[in-house]
């Protein structure tokens, strides 16, 4: 094995782990309070979920998953804009494999369509994508474009390298730092602190994160995506609360940087300009949407097809609380619809029909407490 | 919710699929009274001691690193004739052809399927053969029946367990049969042949390419029979060893813990999941089997089925528990999580 | 949100480079126009683009520092452990 592919298990090392949640344990009880810490990231959950993360936290410390999933927080129109393209006009659609099982507003994914006779191509990379443009010149292809900063510079890249003539893209890419602001700036916010998004941080640099830190200082720490890089990062945030001194800090020092890469933002924002953009389960963001500059309409799938950038969301379903749930303002067990008609099985809300909704990671959490409770 | 068609999930393994069967399929053709009847939802059927099986395989591509649809087709149906304590004994073959297929390509598939069969001590006795239009299905869709008898080593097996003081709920292997304290026994490696099919699509290279598992588990069973004290037993095909785990927990009520660090993996699998974005419990297998097994006899059952080739790199990953009401895993770090069914076919995710 | 998986570039030719993510997995079309890498360094894939170097020397210095930080206090802390039992 490669020699830094050697170090990188040394982050998984179950020793340290139960090092690491020692000394959590130890600051946490010497805070006492509940604390609420927020990352913003898919992965980080994925991280948190797998190693059963949550379990080795004491009592008094949650991690609560914000808006940080490209899948989750995509707007329910654009999906059924693809979903028309692709059964109505007989296009192509292009995407990645998460996308695919996202729902629209009619409750279909696009693989429900694909039942119906949509002709969907899931890619692993926009790379790949173009390649099965070009060997296909006589059908119509539509790149549903999806993903943050981590993603929308290698579209962007490509762009300008030129895309075959039956090809355009449908942005629905997203830039973190404002919906991480978002939430920062919040007046009734509940959160005490944020574990920064390490790979969407590694593009932007911490900088932009700065401003929202100076309007309502919390402890932020960037995160990398091992198990230890995870606890130590919320270690760090712990750290940071028990002294009240709170600071933009850096765990994932091996990738993520202060300037991140100026060359993978320059290369977006040579093809994109950032607009407001809609988060479902949110709202509108200012400055949060990669929009297409003009120059480049040729390949914009809005102007070819005339899709406005989504402005509203259908609401939530009747009484449920998952946008709340979301930025830290109630928890699940507020919900009238918790565990009584919203379920694991019988999901309503997207916090629930997520697997990093924070519903759905409440209600395994019951079954893992019923060891304990029973005790 | 979606509207009422068939989806790809549908065909998947996951929970959409136990769905469909429970609610369209068994509502309608339930009933029988047979030894195992069709709502055990087992790998199998018997009546009158007669043990019937049949599946349909369709593959992409058709011959994959490791295999290919003859060895699959043939492998597959004898496994699931194995897994409720039949043994194999002919089988039956349908294959659908699409027009324009090379000659080659279906003499190959179908020696392969020849040379599983005599691996497996079965013969395929009778078939069907249909051509359909070119594009309306991907190369073959093969269909294998399998018939067999009670394993001539399965009372001994139960016997085994009564010696114990195990009592059985069926005379056949089902799953209902687990109980809290049962250890369970993973045959092998996870997720070989899903990652040997994945790498053929994705475009990712190996340097010692991943080979598919498929293999007939014919021996294995034959001595884990002989050791005796198997309880239940079913092979993690489609969703692999998530779906199998929860469809055990499901049927019965009980809890499964499993700890990550028993779970056997290659490191070119652990690594194409992490670079793809795949979980290896939700990867399918076709040459591996989970033993449910007394605990007392769980030891020596392990032993035996080392001793054969499928068998070589089994591990006890974990038992049967009243303390969970759902499949729950212990981290390589040493948290736990609870494990959900597969909802879908695995597909590579970048966020 | 992103998934990336680091790997070590074992070639480059042009825009492209061959990245080897370990266990025998290696891609060979990763683009890697976005970073300034050479063959050996160890980048960071999303979506089949390298998106950063990652700093090896920090990767190390970061579990001295946790080492540091976590085990030689934790040690002392499973000795004092040790101790409140004995008495």
């Amino acid at each position: 094995m490669s020699e830094l592919k050697k170090v990188l298990e040394r982050y998984r090392d179950p020793r340290l782990a139960r090092r690491i949640a020692e000394k959590i344990r130890e600051l946490a009880s010497k805070i006492g309070e509940k604390i609420l810490i927020m990352h913003v990231c898919g992965t980080h959950e994925w991280t948190i979920t797998h190693y059963g993360i949550r379990h080795v936290l004491p009592e008094n410390v949650e991690v609560r998953a914000g808006p940080g999933c490209p899948v989750c927080v995509l707007p329910a129109a654009d999906i059924d804009s693809m979903i028309r393209l692709g059964l109505e006009e007989r296009i192509s659609i292009l995407t990645f494999g998460d996308v695919s099982r996202a729902r629209g507003g009619r409750g279909l994914s696009l693989e429900d369509a694909r039942g119906l006779g949509l002709d969907l191509r899931i890619v692993y990379s926009f790379q790949d994508a173009v390649e099965i443009a070009s060997r296909e010149p006589e059908r119509r292809f539509v790149f549903f474009g999806v993903g943050f900063d981590t993603t929308c510079p290698s579209v962007a890249h490509a762009v300008l390298r030129g895309l075959p003539s039956n090809m355009v893209v449908l942005s629905s890419h997203r830039y973190v730092p404002p919906a991480v602001g978002w939430v920062m700036c919040r007046e009734d916010l509940e959160v005490d602190g944020f574990i920064a998004p390490g790979h969407s941080g590694t593009v932007t640099g911490m900088r932009p994160y700065r401003e929202y830190f100076e309007r309502n200082p919390r402890p932020i720490v960037f995160s990398g995506f091992e198990p230890l890089d995870v606890l130590v990062s919320i270690y760090m945030v712990l750290r940071q609360l028990s002294t009240a001194r709170y600071s933009i800090e850096n765990e994932y020092t091996r990738s993520v940087t202060w300037e991140g890469n100026a060359r993978a933002m320059a290369t977006a924002l040579e093809v994109f300009e950032l607009k407001e953009g809609l988060w479902r389960g949110i709202g509108l963001i200012e400055g949060s949407a990669f929009d297409f500059r003009e120059k480049y309409s040729r390949v914009d799938a809005r102007a070819v097809y005339g899709i406005e950038q989504p402005r509203s969301d259908p609401g939530m379903p009747g009484g449920c609380r998952c946008a709340e749930v979301i930025i830290g303002k109630a928890t699940p067990t507020e919900c009238p619809l918790y565990m009584r008609v919203c379920t694991p099985r019988t999901p309503v809300g997207p916090c629930m029909v997520s697997v990093e909704g924070t519903c759905k990671i409440w209600a395994d959490h019951r079954i893992l407490r019923r060891e304990v409770e029973r005790a | 919710m979606s509207s009422r068609v068939i989806r790809m999930e549908h065909g998947a393994g996951g929970a959409a699929m136990h769905e469909l069967i429970r609610e369209v399929v068994v509502k309608r053709l339930g009933g029988s009274g047979a030894d195992i009847p069709l709502e055990e939802l087992d790998d199998a059927g018997a009546y009158n001691g007669v043990v019937i099986s049949t599946d349909s395989y369709t593959v992409k591509p058709i011959i994959f690193p490791g295999g290919d649809i003859g060895r699959l087709a043939v492998a597959g149906t004898v496994n699931d004739v194995l897994m409720v304590g039949g043994e194999p004994k002919a089988l039956a073959l349908a294959m659908v052809l699409e027009e324009g297929l090379p000659l080659e390509v279906l003499e190959r598939i179908l020696e392969s399927a020849s040379s599983t069969a005599r691996e497996a001590g079965v013969w395929v006795i009778t078939g069907d053969t249909k051509v359909v239009e070119r594009g309306a299905l991907d190369g073959v869709v093969l269909t294998t029946t399998g018939i067999g008898f009670r394993h001539r080593l399965l009372d001994h097996n139960f016997e085994v367990l009564a010696r114990v003081g195990r009592e059985m709920r069926s005379r056949w292997l089902l799953d209902r049969n687990i109980r809290p304290g049962d250890k369970l026994i993973l045959t092998g490696h996870v997720g070989d042949h899903a990652i040997a099919l994945l790498s053929a699509r994705e475009g990712l290279k190996f340097e010692a390419p991943v080979k598919s598992d498929v293999a007939p588990l014919t021996r294995l069973v034959e001595k884990a029979f002989e050791a005796g004290g198997v309880v239940a037993m079913q092979d993690p095909t489609r969703g692999g060893l998530a779906s199998l785990l929860n469809e055990w927990s499901e049927k019965t009520g009980l809890g499964i813990i499993i700890e990550e660090e028993e779970i056997p993996i290659r490191d070119e699998v652990r690594s194409a999941c992490e670079y793809l974005g795949l979980d290896p419990l939700e990867l399918g297998n076709e040459g591996k089997a989970v033993l449910a097994v007394a605990p007392q006899l769980a030891e020596a059952v392990l032993q035996a089925v080392r001793e054969t080739p499928e068998g070589r790199h089994a591990e006890i990953i974990g038992e049967v528990t009243d303390r969970y009401e759902a499949v729950v895993m212990r981290t390589a770090i040493g948290g736990l999580r609870v494990v959900p069914p597969p909802i879908g076919d695995p597909v590579p995710r970048i966020c | 949100m992103c998934l990336g998986y680091p790997g070590k570039i074992v070639e480059i030719r042009g825009e492209f480079a061959k990245v080897d993510f370990g266990g025998g997995v290696v891609k060979d079309n990763v683009l890697i126009s976005l970073v300034d890498a050479k063959v050996g360094d160890y980048v960071i894939v999303h979506a089949g683009y390298a998106i950063q170097v990652l700093d090896e020397e920090e990767a190390e210095r970061t579990l001295e520092l946790w080492r540091e930080l976590f085990e030689l206090e934790g040690l002392r802390y499973e000795r004092a452990q040790e101790g409140a039992r004995e008495v």
